[in-house]
C-alpha cells in the first residue's frame, strides 16, 4: 500500500511527465492525448465535488460541459466571421481571447446548474439522478433543434482560442494551460473539502438528520456545492472545445455524463485525485483496447462492471487502500 | 389547421404514449420491488426490436419476431439479473448506475457485433408490419389512419388492462405488492424472494422487448434506440410518481400527447406572430423541450410525482 499524498504526487508527477517525454521524442499526438487526460481530469473534479463530497448522484454533468463547450464556440464563431454577437440594445463583440471564453463559460454553466440543481434537490435518490438526466437531455435536444449554431452537425472553431504571451496551436503550451487549470481546480477542491463548509456539505452527504439537528440545513449547501461543481465541469468544456478545436451537441449527450461519472468511479470516489487517475486509465484504455479492436466498448464494460462489483475504491482505493473517513 | 389533422396527431400522442408506458411500467416495477434503477432497460427494448427485425427477416413472418422479442428480452433480462444485477440491490444507487451503464455499452457493442457477424453491416435494420395490418382504417368522421398504429394503441391498452388484473387480482400480484411494502416480511412468510425478483424482472424485460417490437416496425432498428426512451420513461416516472403503475399510465399518456401535440402545434402557433421560418425554430426548439418544463412543473408543485406516496 502506498499513502494517499504520495501516490497523488506520482499520478501529478506522471501527467506532466508523459507530455515531457513526448516533446524530447518529438511525439505531439501523445501530448494531445495528455491534455484530453487533464481536460476529462477537471469535467471529474467538478463532479467529484458534487458526487464525491455531496453525495449527489449527477446523471447530467454533460449539460455543463457541453454549456462550457459552447461559450467558447460560439463566441469565438462570432469573433471569427467579424458578426457581432448582438447590435441591440448596445454591441457586443464575439472574442477568440480564452480569458473571456473562461468567465463566460464559468458563468453559463454556473447559471445552469443554479437552475438544475434548484430542481433537482428538491428530491433525492434515484429521483435526482433521472431528473438531472432529464435536464441535461432538455439542453442536448434543443442544441439539436436551434438551428443558429449548426443543430446537430455541430460548430467548427477554425482558429484554436488565443492566451496572451502564450503560442495555443503548440500542443505542449496548450497542455500547460489545461495542466495549470486542473491543478488550480485541485487545489480549489482540496480547500474545500477541509473548509467549514465542505465539511457541512460531507456531513450532509453522511447523515442529513445530524446536520440538521446541529442547525446546518443541507439544500443550500448542496446547491452551492452543485454550482461549483458545475463550473468547474463547464470549464472543462470550454477547454475541451479549443482542443477539438470543434463543439457539437454530443459533447451534451447522456453518454458524456456518463463518462464523466466512469473517470471519478474507476479512480476513487470522493479521493481528491480520483478524477486524474481515473480520466488517464480511461484514455489509456480507450487508446490501447480501441487499437486492438473496435468494439472496444465490450471488454470496457465488463471491466467496469468488474470495478463496481468487486473494486469500489478504484484504481486509489486499490493502490492506496480504503478511504479513512466515511 | 383542420380539426382531422389534429385528431390524427392526438392519435399520435396517444401510440407513443401508450409505448412510453411500456417502458414506464418495468421501469417503476423493478424500482418499486427491487429498489433498483436500470439504465439498460433501454438495452432490452433494443434487443426485443433487434430479435424481431432478424427474425421477421429470416422467417418472413412479423407474428414469429413477436413472439421471438418477447422471449429473447426477457432471456436477456433473467441473465443480467442473476448474473449482475442480483448482487446490486442492497447497493446504493451510484453502484447500480453504473454497473448498468455498463450493461449498456456491453449490450449495444454485442448487437453491434452480432449484426456485423449476422448480415455483415451494422446500418439500420427496417421492419415491415405485417400485412394484416398494412394501410389505413377508416374511423368515424371520415378519418383515415395507419392500422398498424391503431394496433398499437390497443394492444398497449390491452397489456395495461392485463398488467392492473395481474398486478391487483393474482396471486403474484398480491406477492409483487407486498415485496414493494416489506421484502423481509415476504420472505420470511416463505415466499422465495430471489424467484420473485427475477419474475419481475422478466416480466418488465418483456414489456420493454415488447415495445421495441412494436415501435421497431414504425421507426428504423438500430443501436442505440433505447437511450432515448428510457430518459423518456424517467420523465414518465417522475411525473408520474416512483413505484406507481397507475402513475406510469397517466404520465406516459400526459408525455406522449403534449410531445407530439407540442411538436405540431407550437411552429402554427409562433407562425401567427412572427415569419415562418424563424416560426419553424422557436417552435421546433421549444417543442422538444416542453416535456421537460411540464416535467420541472410537476416538481416545483409535486415533488413526489401525481400520484406518487406524499413523504
Amino acid at each position: 500500500m502506498i499513502r494517499e499524498p504520495v501516490l497523488n504526487a506520482l499520478i501529478l508527477a506522471a501527467l506532466l511527465l508523459v507530455p515531457l517525454g513526448a516533446l524530447a521524442m518529438d511525439e505531439p499526438f501523445l501530448i494531445t492525448l495528455a491534455t484530453k487526460v487533464a481536460i476529462f481530469a477537471l469535467a471529474g473534479v467538478g463532479l467529484n465535488i458534487a458526487l464525491g463530497l455531496g453525495g449527489m448522484v449527477s446523471f447530467g454533468h454533460a449539460a455543463f460541459f457541453g454549456l462550457g463547450g459552447y461559450a467558447t464556440g460560439v463566441l469565438a464563431s462570432h469573433a471569427l466571421n467579424y458578426d457581432p454577437l448582438m447590435t441591440e440594445p448596445f454591441q457586443i463583440e464575439g472574442t477568440t481571447q480564452m480569458l473571456v471564453h473562461w468567465p463566460v463559460a464559468l458563468l453559463l454553466s454556473g447559471l445552469a446548474a443554479l437552475a438544475i440543481g434548484a430542481l433537482s434537490l428538491r428530491t433525492s435518490g434515484i429521483f435526482f439522478i433521472m431528473i438531472t438526466l432529464a435536464f441535461a437531455q432538455m439542453i442536448f435536444y434543443f442544441a439539436i433543434s436551434w438551428p443558429a449554431y449548426g443543430g446537430e452537425d455541430g460548430l467548427s472553431i477554425y482558429v484554436r482560442s488565443e492566451f496572451p504571451g502564450l503560442n495555443t496551436l503548440d500542443p505542449i503550451q496548450f497542455f500547460a494551460i489545461a495542466f495549470a487549470l486542473l491543478a488550480l481546480a485541485l487545489g480549489f477542491s482540496s480547500l474545500i473539502a477541509r473548509s467549514r463548509f465542505g465539511l457541512a456539505l460531507q456531513g450532509a452527504r453522511q447523515n442529513e438528520a445530524r446536520l440538521r439537528a446541529t442547525g446546518i440545513g443541507p439544500y443550500r449547501i448542496r446547491l452551492v456545492a452543485f454550482v461549483i461543481s458545475g463550473m468547474i465541469t463547464g470549464l472543462a468544456g470550454a477547454l475541451f472545445a479549443d482542443l477539438n478545436r470543434f463543439v457539437s451537441p454530443a459533447m451534451l449527450s447522456w453518454q458524456t455524463s456518463g463518462e464523466i461519472i466512469v473517470f471519478v468511479i474507476l479512480g476513487g470516489v470522493g479521493r481528491l485525485f480520483g478524477p486524474v487517475a481515473g480520466a488517464g486509465l480511461y484514455i489509456l484504455l480507450e487508446h490501447n483496447l480501441g487499437g486492438l479492436t473496435e468494439y472496444w466498448k465490450l471488454p470496457f464494460g465488463f471491466l467496469l462492471l468488474a470495478v463496481v462489483l468487486f473494486a469500489r475504491g478504484g484504481l486509489i482505493g486499490l493502490l492506496a487502500g480504503e478511504k479513512r473517513d466515511g | 389547421m383542420s380539426t382531422l389533422l389534429l385528431i390524427e396527431q392526438v392519435l399520435n400522442g396517444l401510440q407513443s404514449g401508450v409505448m412510453l408506458f411500456l417502458m414506464a411500467a418495468g421501469l417503476t416495477l423493478v424500482f418499486g420491488v427491487m429498489g433498483l434503477i436500470n439504465l439498460a432497460h433501454g438495452s432490452l427494448y433494443m434487443v426485443g426490436a433487434f430479435a424481431c427485425a432478424t427474425v421477421a427477416l429470416l422467417t418472413g413472418s412479423f407474428w414469429l419476431g413477436l413472439a421471438a422479442s418477447l422471449a429473447a428480452a426477457a432471456a436477456a433480462g433473467v441473465l443480467v439479473e442473476v448474473t449482475v444485477l442480483r448482487r446490486l440491490y442492497r447497493r446504493d444507487h451510484l453502484d447500480q448506475v453504473l454497473a448498468t451503464f455498463a450493461l449498456i455499452l456491453i449490450f449495444s457493442e454485442a448487437i453491434t457485433f452480432t449484426q456485423k457477424q449476422l448480415t455483415g453491416t451494422s446500418l439500420p435494420m427496417y421492419l415491415d408490419p405485417p400485412a394484416l395490418l398494412a394501410g389505413a382504417v377508416s374511423l368515424p368522421f371520415g378519418i383515415q389512419y395507419p392500422a398498424y398504429r391503431l394496433a398499437i394503441i390497443v394492444a398497449g391498452l390491452l397489456v395495461a388492462v392485463g398488467l392492473f388484473l395481474l398486478i391487483g387480482k393474482t396471486r403474484l400480484g398480491i406477492r409483487i405488492r407486498a415485496g414493494e411494502s416489506d421484502r423481509e416480511m415476504i420472505a420470511a412468510l416463505g415466499v422465495d424472494i430471489d424467484r420473485l425478483y427475477t419474475l419481475v424482472f422478466a416480466l418488465g424485460a418483456a414489456l420493454a422487448g415488447f415495445a421495441g417490437a412494436m415501435v421497431g416496425a414504425i421507426q428504423s432498428v438500430q443501436v442505440g434506440m433505447g437511450e432515448p426512451v428510457l430518459i423518456l420513461a424517467f420523465v414518465v416516472i417522475v411525473i408520474g410518481g416512483v413505484g406507481s403503475i397507475r402513475g406510469a399510465l397517466w404520465g406516459a399518456l400526459l408525455v406522449g400527447l403534449t410531445d407530439t401535440l407540442g411538436r405540431f402545434l407550437l411552429p402554427l402557433g409562433f407562425a401567427e406572430v412572427m415569419d415562418p421560418a424563424s416560426a419553424r425554430a422557436v417552435g421546433a426548439s421549444l417543442a422538444s423541450m416542453l416535456i421537460y418544463i411540464l416535467m420541472a412543473l410537476v416538481l416545483i408543485f409535486r415533488p413526489t410525482g401525481l400520484f406518487g406516496a406524499r413523504p
